[in-house]
């Protein structure tokens, strides 16, 4: 064989494995992009970030209330720029017994000049209490609307299902009160399950 | 076979024959030594750039309160810094002794693809403009950290964007780069070279260019997905969208923790040309070299989540995380073992690459120790986001990696020279930066141990004390680099002429070329037994 003969299979075995190389390079940024919606999966069916399905499970309507036990339930919110309302908890902590449906709300005040829809998303930590945190009744399921200097009541019904780990002592649920007309509100609005209402 | 040296028809024809001078050598060139020599000067250079904002990163710290940059300006230090540090400093110097040294190591006539070479090269220079421009676009540069994490990275104004896309063209080039180097290390070893001879520096380049291909695609994957959440309304990193800050951690962090192995990985390798040299005995424990190597490139991809103990995970990630990390620490542990085992008896001597692989082997050990600490997740739970973490990674990365490219500069100069460089300088260099590096960093272990949290451009005043040590140590740290800068420049423009050999206890097929290495060298592929 030629030097020239030999160049030419070396270039062209080159070629072949640096195009099976580049399977690997595919394969990473497939990966990559595919982390989202196993991350989501994941979260949602192991009860992480205070991402687990939050409202009345069947099975709960039968369930006893544990009256041996307490559990400390805090209450935190927040309003996120771009919404000019003060929004705050009407108790900052309710002492509840597992299985017991219990009533609290939040205050909120529209501050600005127009009238405003936002929307508020939930959380709950200890990320493994979010699985055994439950809402019967809540104003984060809907986009709520505030004329200016309007003030609301926000009620929220909620327990803590009996088999709440007994580790856990307390609770915290806060929410983030968004924009509902950006883009993000709209999204945080599908996100729990609502159809965005149409602004007029 | 009919090989002749005197009609060497080339992929390349246009540039071998002759020697092509001027400008357009370099813009043009697909030689791997030219190439090389130019990663090597690029990474310098930034060294330099981020080293520079480095001294005003510890001028604002070398007294409590604010003193000569805002904080947001202070922010915009470390994050560059740390990014130019990582992406223009460190991993172009590997490549560039990676152009240098793989095909002379192995007997190849050039890299395989010469001129993605060139392309992999001349891509790192309008990532490094839109690097440095972003300083002067409102809003100042990217900084929320070299880690860029979400929300504020979304929030951030179009620095970030310039930035994302500088990191984009680095990984391109990082990807192609590594494509080139497997092939060259797979199809071009000259005859008798098998895998189980390679020398050890081919090797941990092998496993590093595997590590760059599998991970810089989910770097870039995760850069995206900011993009979009920047401009096309996607909400992966956004809670109001359903998306979550601390997805990007993870993606960012599957791709982090191998990062930092492909800062050590080829460092090892230069370690364990130098050691095995001045020691004048073979590599202790070869095969297991390889395995370690090896073992430390898997397990990388599993131990991701040590960066985020304090993100609330489930106990049962955290606790899998600190295992899995700590499990890291032995094959590392192999690897020290084995250098230490190599000086053994050994019939040392101490020229200036020797010394800095010496204090590498040394100061790497105690960055591997304080990562060990970092790992114990409830040690950690303190630690996080404290100056001890920013005392870990710089004894790994600047006592570890920038320290071995030292040594492997002043180990390879005068094969690519053609002379000696002064002995004396050198030891001035190793002595002036092993010294004022440990008064750097030391006191951050003591300082991050008392709470003193990183990226902050003012702290309580019962730190002032160590930290005007760290500062003092920094400004020496940073004026030895210009000595550096001398000694290289010096060895250039003449010396006492270097044999072929250079060292006595060299051994290996880029020693039996001449000094300097010729142009074109085994276009006749050497005999390998
Ligand atoms: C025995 C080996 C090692 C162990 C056990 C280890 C462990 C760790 C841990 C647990 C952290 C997180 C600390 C925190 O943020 O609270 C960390 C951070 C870090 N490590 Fe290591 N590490 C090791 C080796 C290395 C090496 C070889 C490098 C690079 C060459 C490296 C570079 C870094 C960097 C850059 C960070 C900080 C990242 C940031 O937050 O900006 N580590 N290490
Ligand atoms: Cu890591």
């Amino acid at each position: 064989m030629n030097l020239d003969d030999k160049k030419s299979v070396l270039s062209a075995t080159n070629n072949r494995l640096a195009w099976k190389l580049s399977l690997i390079v595919l394969a990473g940024l497939l990966f990559a992009f595919a982390i989202a919606p196993l991350y989501d999966l994941l979260c949602k069916e192991l009860g992480l970030n205070g991402r687990a399905d939050s409202t009345m499970t069947a099975s709960d309507k039968h369930m006893k209330i544990d009256k041996t036990r307490w559990v400390t339930v805090i209450f935190t919110g927040n309003t996120m720029p771009g919404l000019a309302w003060s929004f705050s908890p009407a108790q900052t902590s309710l002492r509840v017994h597992p299985g017991e449906i219990t009533l609290t709300s939040y205050m909120a005040k529209n501050n600005g000049a127009d009238s405003e829809l936002g929307v508020a998303v939930p959380s709950v930590t200890p990320e493994l209490a979010a699985l055994y945190f439950k809402k019967i009744e809540c104003f984060c399921f809907k986009q709520q609307t505030l004329k200016s200097g309007e003030s609301k009541k926000m009620p929220v019904l909620f327990y803590v299902k009996p088999d709440l780990p007994a580790d856990v002592n307390t609770v915290t649920l806060n929410y983030a009160f968004y924009n509902g007309v950006t883009s993000l509100g709209q999204a945080a609005l599908t996100q729990a399950g609502e159809t965005p209402i149409k602004v007029n | 076979m009919s090989t002749t040296t005197a009609t060497h028809h080339d992929d390349h024809a246009h540039d071998s024959h002759g020697h092509p001078t001027g400008l357009m050598r370099w813009v043009k060139s697909t030689n791997h030594k030219d190439i090389g020599t130019m990663y090597l000067w690029f990474s310098f250079a930034m060294f330099l750039f981020a080293g520079a904002m480095a001294m005003g990163i510890r001028a604002e710290l070398f007294q409590p309160g604010l003193q000569f940059v805002q904080p947001e300006t202070f922010n915009q230090l470390t994050t560059l810094h740390g990014l130019i540090m990582i992406f223009g400093a460190i991993m172009p110097a590997f490549v560039g002794f990676a152009n240098w040294q793989v095909p002379l190591m192995i007997g190849a006539p050039d890299m395989a693809f010469p001129r993605l070479n060139n392309m992999s090269f001349w891509l790192l220079i309008p990532a490094a403009i839109l690097l440095i421009a972003s300083i002067f676009v409102p809003g100042g540069a990217v900084a929320g950290g070299w880690t860029m994490y979400p929300p504020l990275s979304v929030q951030g104004g179009m620095s970030v964007d310039m930035s994302v896309f500088a990191l984009h063209i680095l990984g391109v080039s990082s990807i192609v780069g590594s494509i080139n180097i497997i092939t060259t290390i797979f199809n071009m070893r000259a005859p008798g070279m098998t895998l189980m001879k390679m020398p050890m520096f081919v090797w941990t380049w092998l496993i590093t260019a595997y590590l760059l291909i599998a991970a810089m695609p989910v770097l870039a994957g995760a850069l995206t997905m900011l993009i979009t959440d920047r401009h096309f309304g996607t909400h992966f990193f956004n809670a109001a969208g359903g998306g979550d800050p601390v997805l990007f951690q993870h993606v960012f962090w599957f791709f982090g923790h191998p990062e930092v192995y492909i800062m050590i990985l080829p460092a090892f390798g230069i370690l364990s040309t130098i050691i095995p040299t001045f020691a004048r005995k073979p590599l202790f424990g070869y095969a297991s070299m390889v395995y370690a190597t090896a073992a430390i490139a898997v397990l990388s991809f599993v131990v991701w989540a040590h960066h985020m103990f304090t993100t609330g995970m489930p106990v049962a990630g955290q606790l899998f995380f600190m295992y899995s990390t700590m499990l890291i620490s032995v094959p590392t542990g192999v690897k020290v073992f084995n250098w230490l085992a190599t000086m053994w008896k050994g019939s040392m001597t101490f020229e200036t690459p020797m010394l800095f692989s010496i204090a590498v082997v040394f100061l790497f050990t105690i960055g591997g120790f304080s990562g060990l600490v970092c790992a114990i997740l409830p040690v950690d739970i303190q630690l996080q986001d404290t100056y001890y973490v920013v005392a870990h990674f710089h004894y790994v990365l600047f006592s570890g990696a920038a320290m071995a490219i030292m040594g492997g500069v002043y180990y390879w100069l005068p094969k690519w020279t053609g002379h000696m460089y002064d002995e004396k300088l050198g030891k001035w260099h190793f002595w002036l930066t092993t010294i004022a590096f440990n008064v750097t960093f030391f006191p951050m272990h003591f300082t991050g141990l008392a709470g003193m949290p990183r990226r902050i451009p003012d702290y309580s005043q019962q730190f002032a004390e160590f930290n005007m040590i760290s500062s003092l140590g920094a400004f020496a740290l940073g004026l030895s680099q210009l000595l550096f800068l001398y000694v290289v420049i010096k060895c250039i423009r003449g010396g006492e002429k270097a044999t072929n050999q250079v060292w006595e206890g060299a051994h290996g097929l880029e020693w039996t070329v001449a000094s300097p290495a010729p142009f074109h060298t085994f276009e006749t592929p050497p005999q390998v037994k």
